[in-house]
């Protein structure tokens, strides 16, 4: 065994396994890595964001991106950008911005590849308006196990099994995306408080086809009458025109200069996120929000990205690491994503980082994650015990409902429930079968759960 | 591969009539694990086990595995790693062996000794090296606390598990940093089979809450594991006792 294998783990620090993380600097490169990455195959890796095991490759090949991150060609009037798949969507807000671009879609962190956010489908607090990621992508190029590059574009198989395949059906190269055009890099935010989970979905319904963006902060420890009690904060890209003459912000409206604090300790102390400390934060995080505010200014960062602010902020959880679960039910189902909010809440998961969205339609991608409905997204310790188990029924309850878990998120599914959450899954197998039989890329995810 | 939780779809046990390997056998397809090796001399109790685990839901092949034949090791786990994935090996095979007979018939002892120490070694070598091609994996060991420090009334055993539990040590260091990961268990006196007819121990337990343990540990990534847990401050305790002393103790 080469001494130059890695431990490698998703974002949430669970499950490490070894592998050789190879970086290619050209396209060359690549080739030349998807080619000798040997029997246990390869997998392609951003900045490692996924919570789990999809760019994770035990005894295999990590082929780490981020080398190849220029972007080639922007069109300033028509607002597509060509650009390589290790770029960020970071350095594409540092690059688009000045020019009055925006991306289309961004996650709660701005550290993710181009390439990855084609491999998860990722979406934003804009998915109701604006669906995920791969809707905005016109194209890309995409290194197939067979050595070839091919054009991928909208409408064909490969395309749809590529948005959301978790890097399975090759290495995205280069990609071509539409922009949103923006006046200003601040955004005009509305806050509110919600008292309950009703309440909460009630104006989620009611008012967001108002917003360009829209997000709910749950509280998940509130129990009685204040379960699922939430702050939502929705908001636009704010037009020059609401910005005060002779502010700074008004010297320069497209100004992008996200600030970062120190990160946390590598061996951060284990065990202070319990109960009581979440108990208290999300106590003081609901009190402090505004009942009512509308038209604040805040920056992109933070209002999309307020954890990009503390790096390595997945430390928190210590050695343990933690587990992201996120999960959608469609509309109709309301009563499961009551009964679900309401177990968690008596389970007292102390969670800090929930969040409830309303998702618009479905995009193509056949491992796609959203759907038309109800998104939570939670983050728990990984040490709490018994949270197995306790994840599994929540996945039956998700499952009865019709509906899914996110993989880029995931690191726990029971392999048996994948079908019944995704039904095109056995045409990604079939897809996979034929175009790469050998099975060059594979990935802990994809062993885990037979992709 | 193993979820967030450190709980295995692929499980490989060696001695597969074990009571404390079935127990945690039992537990992991109750979770995770759908495919389970029940290696082992072949005989009607593997077969029984196999059945057992079978009724549970788990897909259970059964290897003719003999730890005294170390020749044949190689050949017979590297067909069980050939085949899959093994995301935990449970090594738990090892005899008692009978005190008073073994101190007449040293061939006897050497049985014990051989069984407990130089199969697992090797055995044990071989699963490192293909836990670590894999890139991932737990080995957990079964050791004891006879094996902390030696007893009037099973130093024979005691050495033989003395022996295993440093190998497994060291072992678990070598493949530090390599993906696989080694896990050392030390049971107490364990109501089971083995121990039928003996004297109950203090902290006695059973192979459920064995395996409980073992499920918590993989959970934590644990590198050793003491059954019940209280069982680590008393052995440090016993440790440091004076010989006269320790040899009057009544156990």
């Amino acid at each position: 065994m080469p001494a130059d294998t890695v431990s490698v783990t998703g974002w949430g620090r669970t499950a490490p396994t070894n592998a050789r993380v190879i970086r290619p600097r050209t396209y060359e490169e690549a080739a030349a890595a998807v080619r000798g990455c040997g029997t246990r195959g390869g997998i392609p890796r951003g900045l490692g964001r996924a919570y789990g095991d999809a760019a994770q490759n035990a005894g295999g090949a990590v082929i780490d991106m981020t080398a190849l991150d220029r972007v080639h060609a922007i069109d300033a009037d028509g607002g597509t950008v060509l650009c390589d798949a290790g770029v960020s969507l970071h350095c594409l807000m540092q690059v688009l911005l000045p020019l009055g671009w925006f991306v289309p879609v961004t996650p709660g962190t701005r550290h993710v590849t181009v390439g990855g956010a084609i491999g998860a489908d990722i979406h934003g607090k804009n998915h109701h308006v604006s669906g995920a990621f791969s809707r905005h992508v016109l194209s890309f190029e995409l290194l197939t196990a067979d050595g070839e590059i091919r054009t991928v574009s909208r409408g064909t198989p490969l395309f749809d099994a590529t948005a959301g395949g978790m890097g399975l059906t090759g290495l995205i190269l280069t990609a071509t995306l539409q922009l949103l055009p923006v006046e200003t890099s601040l955004m005009s935010v509305d806050t509110e408080r919600a008292a309950d989970l009703d309440d909460v979905m009630d104006r989620l319904t009611a008012t967001d086809h108002r917003y360009r963006y829209s997000v709910a902060w749950i509280d998940l420890l509130a129990r009685g009458a204040a379960t699922g009690r939430a702050v939502l904060t929705r908001g636009d890209h704010a037009p020059l025109d609401t910005l005060r003459a002779g502010t700074r912000a008004y010297r320069d409206p497209l100004a992008f200069r996200p600030a970062r604090l120190p990160s946390p300790p590598a061996l951060f102390p284990e065990g202070l996120l319990t109960r009581r400390s979440v108990g208290l934060f999300n106590e003081f995080w609901y009190r402090k929000a505004p009942r009512a505010r509308a038209g604040e200014l805040q920056s992109i960062s933070a209002f999309f990205h307020p954890l990009d602010g503390v790096p390595h902020w997945n430390r928190v959880y210590g050695r343990g690491g933690f587990v992201q679960y996120q999960f959608v039910v469609g509309h109709g189902q309301e009563e499961a994503l009551r009964r679900i909010v309401e177990r968690i809440s008596q389970r007292r998961c102390p969670s800090f980082l929930a969040v409830l969205k309303r998702f618009g339609d479905a995009d193509p991608g056949w491992l796609s994650f959203p759907v038309p409905g109800w998104t939570l997204a939670l983050d728990i310790p990984a040490r709490l015990p018994g949270l197995g188990a306790f994840l599994d029924e929540l996945d039956e309850e998700v499952a009865a409902a019709g509906g899914r878990v996110y993989l880029a998120k995931d690191s726990r599914l029971r392999p048996e429930l994948l079908a019944a959450m995704y039904p095109r899954v056995a045409d990604f197998r079939a897809l996979r079968a034929e175009a790469d039989p050998r099975g060059v890329f594979t990935s802990d995810l994809s062993r885990r759960l037979g992709l | 591969m193993k979820d967030a939780f450190g709980l295995p779809q692929s499980l490989l046990v060696l001695g597969g009539t074990s009571e404390i390997a079935l127990a945690t056998a039992r537990r992991m397809i109750a979770r995770r694990t759908r495919t389970v090796w029940l290696a082992g001399r072949p005989t009607p109790a593997l077969e029984d086990a196999a059945e057992q685990l079978r009724a549970l839901g788990a897909q259970v092949h059964t290897v003719a595995f003999d730890a005294l034949d170390t020749e044949s090791h190689e050949w017979v786990l590297g067909k069980v790693f050939a085949e899959g994935d093994i995301d935990l090996v449970l090594m738990a095979f090892g005899v008692l062996g009978d005190q008073a007979q073994d101190e007449r018939e040293p061939l006897a002892a050497v049985r014990v000794a051989q069984t407990n120490y130089t199969g697992a070694v090797s055995a044990g070598l071989i699963c490192a090296r293909a836990l670590q091609a894999q890139g991932h994996g737990s080995l957990v060991v079964l050791s004891s606390v006879a094996g902390e420090r030696a007893r009037r009334a099973n130093f024979i055993y005691g050495s033989s598990k003395a022996g295993l539990d440093t190998f497994a040590q060291g072992l678990g260091d070598a493949l530090h940093g390599t993906g696989a990961h080694v896990m050392v268990v030390r049971p107490g006196f364990v109501r089971s089979r083995m121990t039928a007819g003996m004297a109950e121990a203090p902290l006695a337990t059973t192979p459920e809450a064995v395996a409980t343990a073992i499920e918590l540990g993989l959970r934590r990534r644990s590198e050793t594991v003491w059954v019940p847990g209280t069982l680590r401050v008393v052995m440090s305790a016993l440790r440091h006792m004076p010989r006269p002393l320790f040899r009057r103790l009544p156990m």
